[in-house]
């Protein structure tokens, strides 16, 4: 077979994803870095032609965006939203995918399914179904429990509620399958040994498990800091989450309400931004403490 | 149940007795999560059967009277823009999760299996984009679609979710799993072109990695908010995401549309718990391929 002959074969398999990359990945990139350097300038009273122009501002829009109160109370409620979603997701995940491993839980199969199941339902119905459950006149929760959920401090914790009903399954799956991976015999090794369970799962089990946790760890880190579906959802059944809650939220406003395209472009460079630092310095700490025995 | 019997199953007992507190911690665990994962389905069933004057007045337990006068008045409800919203719903993840696998498969079998000069560095833009955030494509991507006139079309929905990066990446693990070189070999040899090898060949072997990888897609743009919102403004091209969103906008102060909202939001988890259940093998396929390595 002569390797010339097959030359451009690969290219042409490999068209469609090239051009969808460059259409809807490289050039809205592209674009949005663009804007962000840019803004109108009205010169005069604003009217005839050429009265408004686009003119380039440098790094002007940032410099706003890093300076917005605004957005800066935003990020502060993602951080304490996203914390919390981060720690009990995932620990949940964690534990759930522990127990479904050890070989004597009962009705592992029932509780794997069922805690899969809100990962079928979409962010806006999950957050419909809570946020009515959260509400006093239909509440079943709330002939119990006398909370307000909705309320000013509380609806954070009622959001990140919401975060994890429909993330934890698709964790702990992941963390499952990659535990259902690893070799039979290393445990029983540690059970010869004299392990108990609690020790193999946290000497053998969590150990070996490391790069499926840092791995669900960066996706819910980009996941929570784009928080936008839940807060826009809950926001018309109670006056407690404003039109800005989360930097995403302040975006969408800024771009299609108020009208700022170049604010908005700007502020999504930074959100983006943040993902990055935030996902490359957790795996560079995981590296650089975690692993370092291994 | 003879002496020996006994002995043999007490023996057993006192083993598995001893592993006892393990074993109902964990089950207990699990169940407490199952209970707290069905909940709020099980939940919106039983408000989806009352009946408006039921809703607020009977335990928010017992089921009504109402399912199918909500289902009716669900569906009447502005000349049945929800049957509207479940079609657009089922062309938007079906389409588009369609010819995501399709693009998915094909340029992970070529990632696998052709040396080619630029290689690696397609294979790291394409992965590269799973870090890209949705958010900073959202608003120029409609920017570029409303400048050629397509923004609030079926297009503007669909096209931007067919390149998937992550599904690449399970496609070409996947084909370097499953496609033997020596195979591909053979068929040259045989005379077999680069297409037909790889419609002939590749494709089929692929097929239950395809099947995952689908499925992933078909689940993530039906429940994707972000681009449709941002995307479409006429309310007959919405998804039953957006569709649903816009009903709880206009009823979260009339509780007359909590039926509705109720009702439309219980049917539009049905075909996705459906799908889901009887799926249900192939979800652990290939989940965690990017994380055991």
């Amino acid at each position: 077979m002569r390797p010339s002959q097959r030359g451009a074969w690969p290219y042409l398999f490999l068209t469609p994803a090239i051009v969808l990359f460059t259409l809807f990945l490289a050039v809205p990139i592209g674009y949005t870095v663009y804007l962000a350097l840019r803004r109108t300038k009205v010169s005069g009273l604003g009217l005839g032609r050429g009265a408004r122009r686009e003119v380039y501002v440098g790094f002007d829009n940032f410099a706003a965006a890093l300076a917005d109160a605004e957005l800066w109370s935003g990020w502060l409620r993602v951080l304490g939203y996203g914390s919390l979603v981060l720690v009990v997701m995932l620990g949940l995940a964690l534990l759930f995918a522990l127990m479904l491993d050890s070989a004597r839980v009962r009705l592992a199969r029932f509780s794997r399914i069922a805690i899969f199941l809100p990962y079928a339902v979409p962010g806006v119905a999950a957050t419909l179904l809570w946020g009515f459950l959260y509400l006093p006149s239909l509440s079943p929760i709330r002939d119990v429990l006398d909370v307000d959920f909705l309320g000013a401090t509380t609806v954070t914790y009622s959001m990140a509620n919401v975060a994890v009903w429909g993330g934890v399954g698709f964790n702990m799956l992941v963390l499952y399958t990659t535990l259902r991976a690893i070799p039979r015999d290393l445990y029983e090794a540690a059970r010869l040994d004299g392990a108990s369970e609690l020790q193999i799962a946290v000497r053998v089990k969590i150990p070996l498990l490391g790069p499926a946790i840092v791995l669900t760890t960066v996706f819910s880190i980009i996941a929570t800091i784009q928080v936008f579906t839940e807060p826009t959802t809950l926001r018309p059944l109670t006056n407690t989450i404003s039109s800005t809650w989360s930097p995403l939220m302040k975006v969408y406003r800024d771009a299609f309400v108020t009208g700022d395209l170049y604010s908005a472009a700007a502020t999504s460079i930074v959100i983006a931004a943040i993902s990055l630092v935030l996902s490359f310095g957790f795996l560079r700490v995981v590296r650089n403490h975690a692993f370092r025995e291994g | 149940m003879n002496p020996a019997t006994t002995a043999t199953v007490s023996h057993r007992r006192t083993r598995v007795g001893a592993g006892r507190p393990v074993g109902a911690v964990p089950t207990a665990l699990l169940l407490i999560g199952a209970l707290y994962c069905l909940f709020p389905v099980l939940w919106v069933l039983i408000a989806a059967t009352k009946s408006p004057a039921e809703l607020f007045t009977t335990s928010t337990l017992a089921f009504g009277t109402g399912l199918l006068d909500n289902i009716a008045e669900l569906f009447a409800y502005r000349d049945g823009v929800f049957w509207l919203w479940a079609g657009n719903t089922l062309l938007y993840a079906g389409g588009g999760a369609l010819l995501s696998t399709a693009v998915s498969a094909i340029s992970g079998y070529t990632l696998a299996k052709y040396r080619f000069p630029g290689r690696d560095v397609i294979f790291s833009l394409l992965i590269g984009g799973v870090l890209v955030p949705a958010v900073v494509l959202a608003i120029p991507q409609y920017l570029l679609f409303s400048r050629i006139g397509l923004a609030d079309s079926y297009w503007a929905v669909l096209l931007p979710q067919v390149l998937h990066p992550y599904s690449i990446y399970l496609a070409r693990v996947y084909a370097g799993a499953a496609i033997p070189d020596s195979l591909l070999e053979a068929g040259r040899i045989d005379g077999a072109g680069e297409w037909r090898l790889m419609s002939r060949v590749a494709m089929p072997l692929m097929v239950p990695g395809m099947v995952t990888i689908f499925l992933f897609q078909f689940v993530a743009i039906w429940n994707n908010f972000l681009l449709p919102f941002i995307m479409l403004g006429d309310d007959g091209k919405f998804p039953l995401t957006v569709g649903l969103y816009t009903l709880l906008v206009s009823g979260a102060n009339q509780p007359a549309l909590y039926n509705l909202i109720l009702t439309g939001a219980f049917l539009s988890l049905v075909p996705l718990i459906a799908l889901f259940l009887t799926m249900q093998r192939y979800w652990k396929t290939d989940l965690s391929s990017g994380a055991v390595k």
